[in-house]
């Protein structure tokens, strides 16, 4: 089938939150949709994460991974939509031709009225933090050893060491340890974990694996394979403190360090990138700075619950149904968004005074809080205030400004901003 | 004295039971509640795989039907490790029926043709 072809929407990604917005899109009338999903099996990341937890928010029931991929999978089926399988996006251009590659169709160039990239993230690796040491083999990401595990079958070690406390590697320390490995320890870079409170609890307690916080990796030792590692407690400048080492055996070291939205697609083409998230700036339609050109879930900016991927894949259905179905009429005046104190990002970068209702900020403290209060602010003044029990950076909040009044600032500049006030 | 940190909401507080099973440090009764099951019959739901013979796939994810007792872990791993499951399998289908006699399935939790 190798030429060109025309679909109101495609779809770069089939994984939790591609799916959610297909469905979206359809049941919101567009019905030339194409989902383009690289591997061989639609559902994405979801399917080597056998743990569950998955679903409390979407269907009031706790699933594993791939049991969570079916039930979208299954309406994505029911309602026709059309997925390709194996199919490898090499380009998207600004006037949205979408470009992929498949063995079974060849080079397609695709028209598409608009396009979603629900391309999801990628796990920072050892290049990204310059661990000190030789290169032997036994260092691998957390993700990857997953899917070695959950979906080929292998063990990659026996003895192994874990840097970072992101859930990732949490849900390894423990799936490695219940297949027969020894868990030596999980070290933490940061005083806190990164990871939610119950992969701390059932991960690492459940199975006594020590948790070092404000500790790293010193050094690598080992030629061919890796032999040891050597962690290293740091101070608040994060420098290592001499004299701490502690030196473990180990034939294995996961990497759990981090993820980053993955668009390099975007990239290439000049979408505006946030700094903080490393997605794409989006507006409140999760728009980017080309219009037609959506974003949503991992690509976006990491989450920590499925089930808010599958929500903003279906805003993002939802909101390129309306573009192609006459526009989105963001053309009231616009208000920028900005995170102070306290806050790592806030998206979306900008709404509309006329979608205010419509707007949800999704945002992540820098650092824990207990007992302080959100300050949304516009233009200096105060106008949403909340008490927060708590605030931890492994859970990303939401705030609906359903109902805010913003009518008496129309006609200035306006900037929003969010701000962790201690009281 | 056995320090617990609660895993009901995100909030995790630090709750502290002591010998006599007084707790403190819970900030809602559900807190409490968790403390007591913790203390008196922790329980775990369990996911691994098992070997599939079929076409594509190697390994069939798998989860316990319920939660099983806490120290009962290890030994119901050993029995999903000697499971084998054939191609075509939907989720929810049982693997191991009854495992150990605990009164609780090991089920699929993948469709694989």
């Amino acid at each position: 089938m190798n030429g060109t072809v025309k679909y109101d929407l495609v779809i770069v990604g089939g994984g939790s939150a591609g799916l959610a917005a297909a469905v979206a899109a359809y049941d919101s009338g567009i019905r030339s949709i194409l989902v383009l999903e690289k591997d061989k099996y639609l559902g994405g990341i979801l399917l080597q994460c056998i743990h569950n937890g998955f679903g409390l928010h979407e269907f009031k029931e706790e699933m594993a991974g791939p049991e969570y991929a079916q039930r979208f999978i299954d309406q994505v089926k029911e309602r026709g939509i059309e997925c390709k399988t194996n199919a490898m996006v090499l380009d998207i251009t600004p006037d949205r031709k979408v470009h992929y590659s498949s063995l079974e169709d060849g080079y397609v160039v695709v028209e598409a009225g608009a396009v979603i990239c629900s391309t999801g993230c990628s796990e920072r690796t050892r290049g990204a933090i310059n661990i000190p040491g030789t290169r032997p083999s036994g260092i691998l990401t957390a993700g990857l050893a997953q899917r070695y595990l959950n979906i080929e079958g292998y063990m990659v070690g026996k003895r192994v060491f874990i840097l970072g406390s992101g859930d990732i590697g949490l849900i390894m320390a423990r799936r490695m340890t219940l297949e027969g490995a020894k868990v030596l320890g999980v070290a933490e870079l940061m005083p806190y974990s990164n990871g939610l409170n119950r992969n701390i609890v059932q991960c690492l307690h459940d199975y006594n694996i020590p948790l070092y916080l404000h500790h790293t990796v010193k050094e690598i030792i080992g030629k061919d394979h890796i032999e040891k590692v050597v962690i290293c407690p740091v101070d608040d400048n994060l420098k290592f403190i001499e004299g701490q080492d502690m030196t473990f055996e180990v034939d294995t070291l996961l990497l759990s360090v981090g993820l980053l939205p993955n668009n390099p697609l975007l990239e290439k083409i000049g979408v505006r990138m946030h700094p903080k998230t490393k997605g794409p700036v989006v507006n409140e339609d999760l728009e980017t700075s080309i219009p037609g050109i959506f974003a949503c879930g991992n690509s976006l900016h990491v989450h920590d619950l499925v089930d808010f991927v599958s929500a903003e894949g279906r805003l993002a259905g939802k909101n390129a149904a309306r573009f192609l179905n006459g526009g989105l009429g963001d053309d009231t005046a616009v208000i920028d968004i900005a995170p102070l104190n306290g806050i790592g990002y806030v998206l979306p970068s900008l709404t509309h005074l006329d979608s205010i209702d419509d707007t949800v900020l999704k945002f992540r403290v820098k650092q824990p809080y207990n007992n302080v209060y959100i300050n949304i602010k516009v233009n200096g003044q105060s106008v949403k205030r909340l008490k927060k029990p708590y605030l931890l950076p492994a859970e990303m909040e939401n705030i609906p400004l359903k109902g805010l009044e913003l009518q008496a600032f129309a006609g200035d500049k306006m900037e929003m901003t969010v701000e962790v006030e201690e009281s | 004295m056995k320090e617990l940190i609660c895993i009901v909401c995100p909030r995790g507080c630090h709750i502290s039971v002591d010998e006599n099973m007084n707790i403190s440090g819970n900030t809602c009764p559900r807190g409490k509640e968790y403390a007591i099951n913790e203390m008196t019959h922790p329980t775990r739901m369990i996911t691994s795989t098992v070997v599939i013979d079929g076409m594509e796939l190697k390994r069939l994810p798998v989860m316990t039907s319920a939660p099983i007792p806490k120290d009962r872990i290890f030994d119901v791993m050993e029995e999903i490790n000697k499971a084998r499951a054939k191609a075509p399998v939907k989720i929810k289908d049982v693997i191991i029926k009854d495992v150990l006699g605990l009164g609780v399935d090991i089920v699929a939790t993948r469709n694989i043709s």
